[in-house]
């Protein structure tokens, strides 16, 4: 603990911290994409999914057990990211007392400016997310394990689409400059793959949205159902 | 070339400041930005006027000394150029300009448009230079170092420190600064003894001085009137970061 406090005094040290925690977090949003794909295949290949998800590691490990594991971690991942990003935007605040009267010119990109906002539209979603499709309090029809009945149920109410949606533009966004940013971060900077991060970035944020934001669509279009 | 300037007024550090106006009329186009406000100043004083301080020295585009920001640009429009090297022909007659001093808690206003960084010298002194013993310089090819690396220590060693890249941040960050004089000094073999301590050292004296964090907005290589790269902010980070996870600590506090 001594150690942690030591390494994240210094705001490099806090952002190496919000990194690694995204590193984390990007994992889960790419998989967490790629299972979702199993919608297209059907009422059968969704369900299976959610069942495998729920036995793997058996028998070593208890029903739920590798689920609760990876829950715990990226858990701790979004407590961490949030910590840091909180501590970094009030030691911002305070270095820059008194604003210019003229509003400063503006050179970064939009998606590195809305990392706060577009944060906390995550977060926002993420816990209506959590309520929807985990625990099914908000969903009007919710079923344990009817996992392909629980989606297209819930995305055929419009408004709870388009909030999917937007929530998914605004993560795209985050994931943009966050994985441009975190090479800089960490420290992962060589002449050979600079001009790379871009792309890469660029990529990963298009893949993760376009896969997530297809689902309530195909569901509104008819095409899943 | 007429022009109406609003200039931030203030009359020393404790004293509150305010925009007041100016309009200056037959501006010469082949002057420099801080010509134009010597002739300004020059008819304040003859009207018994205080006048306008900023900070000056070369003139050339080298020292560091000068700078602030005009509409919200710090050295103004023209990339890669220091205040002292802006020209007025490359603005219109009829244009408004908004002046105002580097904004940050580290920096504070002494007077006008003139800010103290003194804290940059600190974090200087906190590790920004290599310990050798003193007596006859020793041989200039006594220690080979590669061509890429010469360039790369050479462009961070550009830095003129003055302050640009603080006042265009968002966040008041210090780090285009410290990183390039980590690097400059880290990237070359004189540089490998100290090159934890210094990372260390550095970068928790920036932390000291009331500096932001970087969000990675590189808005600060955009205004850099000498173009340094924040690659340079991603070699200090992970000498830092390499350090810290080596139990490196700072050896030097430096007084604020
Ligand atoms: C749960 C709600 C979230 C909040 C409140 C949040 C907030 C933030 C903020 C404010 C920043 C920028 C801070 C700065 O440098 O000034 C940031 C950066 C970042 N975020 Fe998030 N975020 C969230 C979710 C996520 C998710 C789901 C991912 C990945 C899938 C992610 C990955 C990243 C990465 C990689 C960075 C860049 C770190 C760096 O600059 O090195 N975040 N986050
Ligand atoms: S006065 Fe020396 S750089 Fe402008």
């Amino acid at each position: 603990m001594a150690w942690f406090t030591d390494f994240s005094k210094a705001a490099i040290g806090k952002k190496a911290v919000m990194a690694v925690s995204g590193i984390i977090l990007f994992g889960f949003v790419l998989v967490h994409m790629i299972g979702n794909l199993h919608l297209y295949e059907g009422p059968g290949h969704l369900d299976e999914y959610g069942q495998f998800l729920r036995h793997m590691g058996a028998p070593a490990l208890p029903p739920n057990g590798a689920l609760w594991i990876a829950r715990l971690v990226l858990l701790s991942a979004v407590v961490l990211h949030i910590w840091s990003a909180w501590q970094v935007t009030l030691m911002n605040r305070a270095a820059r007392p008194t604003d210019y009267t003229y509003r400063p010119q503006v050179h970064t990109t939009y998606a590195a400016r809305t990392m706060r906002w577009g944060g906390a539209i995550i977060l926002l979603f993420v816990i209506y997310h959590l309520l929807h499709f985990t625990t099914g309090t908000v969903h009007p029809s919710f079923e344990e394990g009817a996992v392909y009945h629980n989606v297209v149920a819930g995305f055929s109410v419009w408004w709870v689409s388009l909030f999917y949606i937007v929530a998914q533009l605004a993560l795209g966004l985050h994931l943009y400059h966050g994985v441009w940013s975190l090479f800089q971060s960490l420290g992962w900077s060589h002449p050979r793959f600079n001009l790379w991060r871009n792309g890469l970035a660029q990529a990963f944020a298009w893949i993760v949205t376009l896969g997530n934001i297809s689902f309530p669509i195909a569901v509104l279009t008819g095409l899943v159902r | 070339m007429n022009l109406t300037l609003h200039i931030w007024r203030q009359g020393g550090p404790d004293q509150p400041g305010r925009m007041v106006r100016y309009d200056v009329k037959d501006v010469n186009e082949h002057s420099s930005f801080l010509e134009m406000l010597d002739v300004l100043n020059q008819q304040l004083i003859e009207k018994g006027d205080d006048p306008i301080a900023f900070d000056h020295d070369c003139r050339e585009g080298i020292c560091g000394s000068c700078g602030f920001v005009i509409n919200g640009e710090a050295h103004g429009p023209l990339p890669k150029t220091t205040v002292c090297q802006l020209h007025m022909r490359h603005f219109k007659s009829g244009d408004t300009l908004h002046l105002e001093p580097w904004r940050s808690r580290a920096f504070p206003v002494l007077k006008d448009l003139m800010v103290n960084r003194s804290a940059f010298d600190r974090i200087i002194q906190a590790g920004g230079y290599i310990s050798v013993s003193t007596g006859s310089a020793p041989e200039a090819n006594l220690t080979p170092i590669p061509k890429p690396l010469a360039d790369r220590a050479f462009e961070a060693a550009e830095c003129i420190g003055c302050g640009a890249c603080v006042a265009q941040c968002p966040n008041g960050a210090a780090n285009l600064f410290t990183g390039a004089k980590v690097a400059h000094l880290n990237l070359l073999p004189q540089g490998q003894a100290e090159r934890e301590t210094r990372a260390v050292g550095m970068v928790e004296q920036m932390e000291q001085e009331g500096f932001g964090s970087c969000s990675n907005f590189a808005e600060c290589e955009a205004v850099c009137p000498k173009g340094i790269s924040i690659d340079n902010i991603a070699r200090m980070n992970r000498d830092y970061l390499k350090a810290k996870l080596q139990g490196v600590n700072r050896l030097v506090v430096v007084g604020a």
